[in-house]
């Protein structure tokens, strides 16, 4: 079967997942990316590469922090930028998914940014277009489910490769809710694909997937083991519906053997990253003594993200 | 109407016949088999060279979508797509809207398939009343009104005690009980196999233990209360293991299982392809394995098209959202010819999987060719094809797996009690 995020010559015509992508794509919006950190720093912080093209930011389940962050990269690429909350708007009133998008694909959309509660749904509207011939428009997965959040994966890609640059001697720990995380899938398909050794998961059995092996992680179940020796730990959010019940008992318990603290950071190498996608949960996952301490990373993360936003949509409709 | 078969392979299961000879019908029943009754004067001859002839297939479950779900499928439509399938025999699941529990729903279905006239239907009952799980039905009334058996298509019976009541009911009038194993805890937002593929595409799982837990708990109380249960479409390798285990300990229990859990597996969901979306769900390629042996060696007793139309806009969804189901009673013929060649099986050992084995689970006189037996028949060219696409299929519901496929054999025409209720020219149309 053919990727259905690639075009017949194997170029990008949509961004749904960071599976199946080759090394040398993932590289080059790396690539891409790398000027883009330095247009925030001008006076002007506007590239024309997107002028006149419509970008539709499609957010199925409310967002504003993503959102913002893909606002501001088509902004700086100087395209007209409509955001839609649907979560409020069309899906309350009936509208189906696909007769919101055959709407603006009638609005002449030249691309979408989806953010959807259902793992797939990009997919979904990504077929509907190539069934339609709307080969000029072009989707970008802002988050579906539990599925895929490729751009999050991305920029947690660019922001290892700044600090450590050859992935190939990496040592990585990806901590917490991995079962429920679309950034989690995301960066494991990655961090494999630019050639990562060695790749942890780390959390109680209640948050890792059945069959995480296949996804080509070891499991730990014991933080200080797991993160023992590595160069970049990868917190993940953990929901606050999923605090208590029957996937975990309580907050504190689960910050008691799975919170960072700098403690268990200590059995990290000394010169180890610490990332978050965001928001944090200062006390849950992350103690804020390592959230704010020398080792975090979690702001320049969010001006990469804008970057390799950027470079992505350059990419697709840049052209 | 006479109607002479000539010279035909033969092949009816049931007697393990498969050979050439000719069929003679007559006031809708099998008049001879290979020499011509005496003083025969066919008013039709259909010429079978080439072609097998075979009992009209039976199938376990094809939902019509009749009472209350006509936007998806009408009896109309449904039956004419068995007919097309070769299917002269189908058992229809009691989940329509209002679900079959009351006598006078029965009847309503039974008047309007007799009407149609295109393949006998048997309605299933519900074991509860609206499927709820909580009150039982009248389960001597539906039967006398012309249900088969009671089951409740995927809708869970939690409460334990009054699943064990339900079967003490149909076990003192004999009744035969049809039932998923399903734990509706461990199924609860589950919708893919909890393997490999869920795991890689973030779509919640539902595990094996699903369907061993629920189905533990039938056995036992099968051997308790001394039902005839019937499990329908098993989707794990354990769960097979578990019958088999059952029925060398003594507890009387057949099963089936559907043609799509023996062609496709987890994988086959791809990239969120909404048509994959089955209850139970694809599991992996190890069960798949193992349900595709134990039919070949009967340890799964039947196989059965699981037929379930659905509209487009309740399949064009996330993965998660799109209601589960596929359309199958087209594919029913073919997709069995597939497996039987690929499993390297005579071709009656393949064909009673679809003729005299769920006949005999379903307790009707049908599944044989034998002289004086209702003449409903299948005859196909089995060096044809079925290419699956949406013009094609009859059926109302478009949605399968196979679209695109190009599948062995071509159901050239279907008698139903002697007249022919299908007939189709020996090339595809163009």
């Amino acid at each position: 079967m053919r990727n259905p995020q690639l075009n017949a010559a194997g170029g990008l015509q949509h961004l749904l997942t960071i599976e199946g992508l080759p090394r040398e794509i993932l590289n080059e919006i790396l690539d891409t990316a790398a000027p883009f950190t330095e247009v925030a720093e001008r006076e002007v912080k506007k590239l024309p590469l997107l002028r006149g093209k419509s970008v539709f930011n499609l957010f199925f389940e409310n967002s504003t922090r993503t959102r913002t962050t893909f606002e501001i990269a088509a902004k700086r690429l100087s395209a007209d930028v409509i955001n839609l909350n649907i979560g409020t708007s069309s899906a309350s009133k009936g509208e189906t998914l696909l007769d919101t998008v055959d709407n603006l694909c009638a609005m002449q959309a030249d691309m979408f940014v989806v953010r959807h509660a259902s793992s797939g749904a990009p997919f979904l509207i990504a077929r509907h277009l190539a069934a339609m011939g709307y080969d000029h428009i072009h989707v970008i997965n802002a988050g579906d489910g539990r599925h895929a959040h490729p751009t999050q994966g991305l920029l947690d890609m660019y922001t290892i490769r700044h600090y450590k640059r050859d992935f190939t001697r990496l040592s990585v720990a990806i901590v917490g809710d991995v079962l429920h995380s679309r950034v989690a899938r995301s960066q494991i398909q990655a961090l494999k694909t630019l050639g990562v050794p060695d790749l942890r998961v780390i959390g109680p059995k209640t948050l890792i997937p059945a069959d995480a092996e296949g996804l080509g992680v070891r499991v730990f179940h014991d933080m200080r083991a797991g993160l023992k020796e590595v160069d970049v730990v990868m917190m993940l959010r953990l929901q606050n519906e999923r605090m208590q019940g029957a996937l975990l008992p309580s907050p504190q318990e689960f910050f008691k053997y799975y919170g960072l603290t700098a403690d268990k950071l200590a059995c990290a190498r000394p010169d180890a990253i610490v990332m978050h996608p965001g928001p944090m949960n200062r006390g849950v996952e992350i103690d804020s003594a390592v959230a704010d301490g020398p080792h975090a990373v979690i702001l320049p993360q969010v001006t990469f993200g804008i970057a390799v936003r950027m470079a992505v949509m350059s990419m697709l409709a840049g052209g | 109407m006479k109607i002479h078969v000539r010279n035909g392979r033969l092949v009816d299961p049931a007697a393990g016949v498969d050979r050439p000879a000719d069929l003679f019908i007559a006031a809708g029943r099998i008049a001879g088999v290979g020499a011509m009754p005496q003083g025969f004067a066919a008013n039709r001859v259909i010429d079978a060279t080439g072609l097998v002839v075979c009992p009209g297939l039976v199938d376990l479950s094809a939902r019509l979508r009749e009472p209350g779900l006509e936007y998806k499928a009408t009896l109309e439509s449904e039956l004419a797509a068995a007919a097309a399938g070769g299917v002269t025999s189908l058992a229809c699941p009691p989940d329509t809207d209002p679900p079959l529990d009351e006598p006078g729903l029965v009847e309503m279905l039974k008047h309007r398939a007799r009407q149609a006239n295109a393949a006998h239907v048997y309605p299933v009952g519900a074991l509860t009343v609206r499927l709820e799980g909580e009150r039982l039905t009248e389960m001597a009334e539906l039967h006398e009104a012309g249900c088969i058996a009671f089951g409740q298509a995927l809708a869970p019976v939690m409460d334990t005690l009054v699943l064990l009541r339900a079967l003490q009911y149909a076990a003192t009038f004999g009744f035969p009980v049809w039932l998923q194993a399903l734990d509706p805890w461990l199924s609860r937002d589950g919708v893919a196999h909890d393997g490999a593929v869920a795991a890689r595409l973030g779509l919640p799982g539902i595990p094996a233990s699903a369907e061993t837990i629920a189905l533990s708990t039938l056995l036992q109380l099968a051997r308790d209360t001394g039902v005839r249960i019937h499990l329908a479409r098993i989707s794990s390798a354990a769960a097979l293991d578990m019958i088999v285990a059952a029925r060398a300990s003594g507890i009387a229990v057949s099963c089936d299982v559907s043609v799509n859990h023996l062609h496709l597996c987890e994988r086959d969901i791809g990239y969120f392809n909404p048509h994959a979306r089955l209850l139970p769900p694809l599991r992996s390629e190890a069960d798949r394995e193992a349900l595709r042996r134990g039919l070949a060696e009967g340890s799964i007793d039947a196989l059965c098209s699981d037929h379930t139309p659905v509209d487009d806009d309740a399949k064009q969804l996330p993965f998660a959202e799109a209601e589960p189901g596929a359309s199958g009673l087209e594919l029913l013929l073919p997709l069995a010819l597939k497996w039987g060649g690929e499993m390297q099986l005579p071709l009656a050992t393949t064909l009673a999987c679809i003729t005299a084995d769920p006949a005999r689970i379903l307790g009707i006189a049908a599944g044989t060719l034998a002289p004086g037996a209702a003449a409903d028949v299948c005859i196909f060219d089995p060096d044809g094809r079925t290419t699956v696409t949406r013009e094609r299929l009859r059926s109302q519901g478009k949605n399968t797996p196979f679209l695109g496929s190009e599948l062995p054999g071509r159901v050239r025409y279907t008698l139903l009690g002697g007249h022919l209720a299908f007939e189709s020219a020996a090339s595809p149309p163009a």
